[in-house]
């Protein structure tokens, strides 16, 4: 744990350094460092649990760009907070070489990659692991270490990933809020695979647009993303859960149609595993308004439903869910946007909303409010144990 | 004698609409012609590159600005292909846009998100909306293809001490515009647009927009330095400052693909 730290400490120490040294001018440097607090509405549930956090994040990017078109990309991140030492944590989105020939690409090193078309949930997307600490919409991911190489055809894109090292889920820990009753215990998954985390995993991608359709067919083989947790006992004999990643093999669709003023969209995936198999599709549509009540804002309407064969077996809290969204963009100088969000479970009263504004501050300052309602949870609902985290986030980023 | 009279009078009279008709001309013809010249001296250019930087102002003047870099790409027999990348404000740097204007019907058009590593699929049919808050509307910084309007000449007239056509022109797709007509002044020498007024759908004016320090590229192509929009109607403005014009750079198909908007930057 001490060593962990010490880790993080000097991450983040390197971030800094890296961030203000000023690396030679023909180098691009830029990044962001956010202040972020989050207020829960009611007192913590489980032991441990802390009542309010505030955190540092900083996120810089290093880019080079050679005569030759070879480029290098270094992104590192590091959080410190206040109350969750899980979510205090050091992780290298991106170091990465790309070189674009003229009709190849291929990418050496840690990558981040997204497939996927809709808003809500992204079934798809699979190459990067999601970093569970950072926020419970699941859109940050860890770097993934990867040789990724692109052909780009007339008759559409080919993309091969062969992904040697396989990343944990990180989840909130003890003293943490929006988790679930047991911690997950992050110091000893279990895998199906013998090679653990080393074990080799690839993946491919073929996509290509035809008029108004965008579309992606794709193929995974290696490591679930998505652990199964079963309760047990850490090291130290306290109740926890222990994350195990199964083998599995993932057939995925995801596709676009513009149709006037209309965007169509679906996600499909079939899963094979030991011992079984599934079905899971999500799909929707996303209508934009603009210059509505004779303002300059555009008022977009998104709405999606996502299924899962396994229906209440499912390890995704999206079995059988309704969503909708409503996108509220000033277009203003100051960017000033609004979303709101609802996610209804049809088979049950559960609800989850959430609410974020942003705007921006000047030339380099964001500022983000962002609220989440956990409504009506069952006792039987995955996000059962987040039904006291009703919590209200504030967010100010300095870019450079 | 009196008849001869009369048949001069006649003459002289119908000169003028002689000489129109031995040119088969009314004015919506005029207009085209003279819309299919601007584009005829246009053709190729090929490709080329350059830097924007949009200053937006607001009504008491406070600015805020953005810089972008533009790539096209002259297509044959359809709309040009581009690509937009923001280099400012910091949190939208990695923005990028990519368009390939068709000459009938709808834009095809991808947003690159690079927080999300995300390409997305945009629906160009909404043409009235503000491109990232100016007071540019995407139907202005699109492609201006021919097919996009008809058009109609209205009379000659001198602006700013040059001999201009003074032509008008709407919107085909009069459903997503929010235009019912522009009025623009083009000189008769090299057909530059030197002022365009936009009228709103309740046909009234709504933004004037002047171009100025027009330089010529490759000893052909004229590019304006600057552009100025101004929206009557809510007092905002939003400046286009051009620099940095390279033209051939050999820019291929390939530099247009969902592949290149994702390592844009």
């Amino acid at each position: 744990m001490v060593k962990d730290k010490i880790i993080l400490i000097v991450g983040f120490l390197g971030c800094l350094v890296g961030g203000f040294a000023g690396i030679a001018q023909a180098h691009e440097l830029s990044g962001f460092l956010a202040v972020e607090g989050r207020f829960f509405t009611d007192s913590p549930l489980f032991t441990g649990q802390e009542e309010h956090n505030v955190s540092l994040a900083l996120q810089p990017e290093y880019y080079h760009q050679w005569q030759s078109g070879l480029r290098v990309t270094f992104v590192p991140f590091g959080r410190l907070d206040s109350a969750d030492d899980q979510r205090s944590h050091f992780d290298i989105r991106e170091l990465n070489l790309l070189y674009p020939g003229e009709s190849w690409e291929v990418r050496f090193g840690i990558g981040k990659v997204f497939w996927g078309a809709t808003e809500f949930v992204h079934l798809v997307d699979i190459v990067n692991q999601t970093d569970g600490v950072e926020s419970i919409d699941g859109e940050d991911k860890l770097g993934q270490p990867m040789l990724h190489l692109s052909l780009p055809r007339a008759w559409g894109i080919v993309d091969f990933f062969a992904l040697p090292f396989f990343r944990e889920r990180t989840f909130p820990g003890q003293n943490g809020r929006l988790r679930s009753e047991l911690v997950v215990d992050p110091e000893h998954p279990l895998y199906e695979s013998g090679a653990e985390e080393n074990h080799f995993d690839f993946a491919l991608r073929y996509s290509h647009t035809l008029g108004e359709l965008d579309f992606g067919l794709s193929y995974f083989n290696g490591t679930d993303r998505q652990p199964m947790l079963s309760p047990g006992l850490n090291r130290q004999g306290a109740p926890v859960l222990i994350p195990y990643y199964g083998q599995i093999q993932q057939f995925g669709l995801d596709l676009q149609w513009v149709f006037g003023g209309w965007l169509w969209k679906l996600e499909s995936i079939y899963r094979q595993s030991e011992p079984d198999h599934y079905l899971a599709a999500v799909g929707g549509f996303e209508y934009t308004f603009s210059a509505i009540m004779s303002t300059v804002a555009d008022l977009g309407l998104i709405g999606e439903y996502a299924y899962d064969d396994r229906n209440d077996a499912a390890t995704t809290p999206y079995e059988k869910d309704a969503m909708l969204g409503l996108r509220l963009a000033f277009n203003d100088a100051a960017s000033s946007e609004l979303l709101a969000g609802i996610i209804i479970d049809l088979d049950s009263s559960a609800r989850i909303v959430s609410l974020e504004a942003n705007r921006r501050f000047g030339e380099r300052f964001k500022a983000t409010l962002e609220a989440g309602f956990f409504v009506d949870l069952p006792e039987n609902d995955l996000a059962y144990s987040l039904r006291d985290d009703d919590f209200v986030r504030l967010d100010l980023a300095f870019y450079y | 004698m009196k008849r001869l009279i009369s048949v001069l009078v006649l003459i002289l009279c119908s000169m003028p609409i002689l000489a129109d008709l031995a040119r088969g001309e009314t004015a919506e013809e005029k207009g085209l012609m003279i819309a299919l010249e601007a584009e005829r001296r246009e053709n190729g250019f090929g490709d080329f590159t350059a830097e924007m930087r949009m200053e937006l102002k607001n009504r008491h003047g406070q600015a805020s600005t953005r810089l972008i870099r533009i790539k096209t790409l002259e297509v044959k027999d359809d709309g040009d292909k581009s690509l937009s990348i923001f280099d400012t404000p910091m949190d939208v740097k990695g923005t990028a846009f990519l368009t390939f204007s068709h000459k009938q019907g709808d834009d095809d058009q991808w947003l690159y998100m690079p927080a999300l590593k995300r390409v997305k699929r945009i629906s160009s049919r909404n043409k009235s909306g503000s491109f990232m808050g100016s007071e540019f509307a995407y139907e202005d910084i699109s492609s201006q293809e021919i097919e996009k309007y008809t058009y109609k000449w209205l009379r000659d007239e001198t602006y700013d001490g040059r001999a201009c056509f003074v032509i008008e022109r709407y919107p085909v797709d009069q459903e997503n515009s929010g235009y019912t007509r522009q009025v623009t002044w083009l000189d008769q020498e090299e057909y530059r647009a030197w002022k365009v007024d936009y009228y709103d759908r309740k046909k009234s004016l709504l933004k004037t927009l002047v171009m100025s320090g027009y330089q010529q590229y490759l000893g052909k192509y004229w590019r304006a330095a600057e552009m100025q929009m101004v929206n009557h109607q809510n007092g905002k403005s939003t400046g286009l400052l051009w620099t940095g014009y390279k033209f051939r750079q050999g820019l291929t198909e390939s530099d247009f693909s969902k592949n290149s908007l994702q390592r844009a930057r």
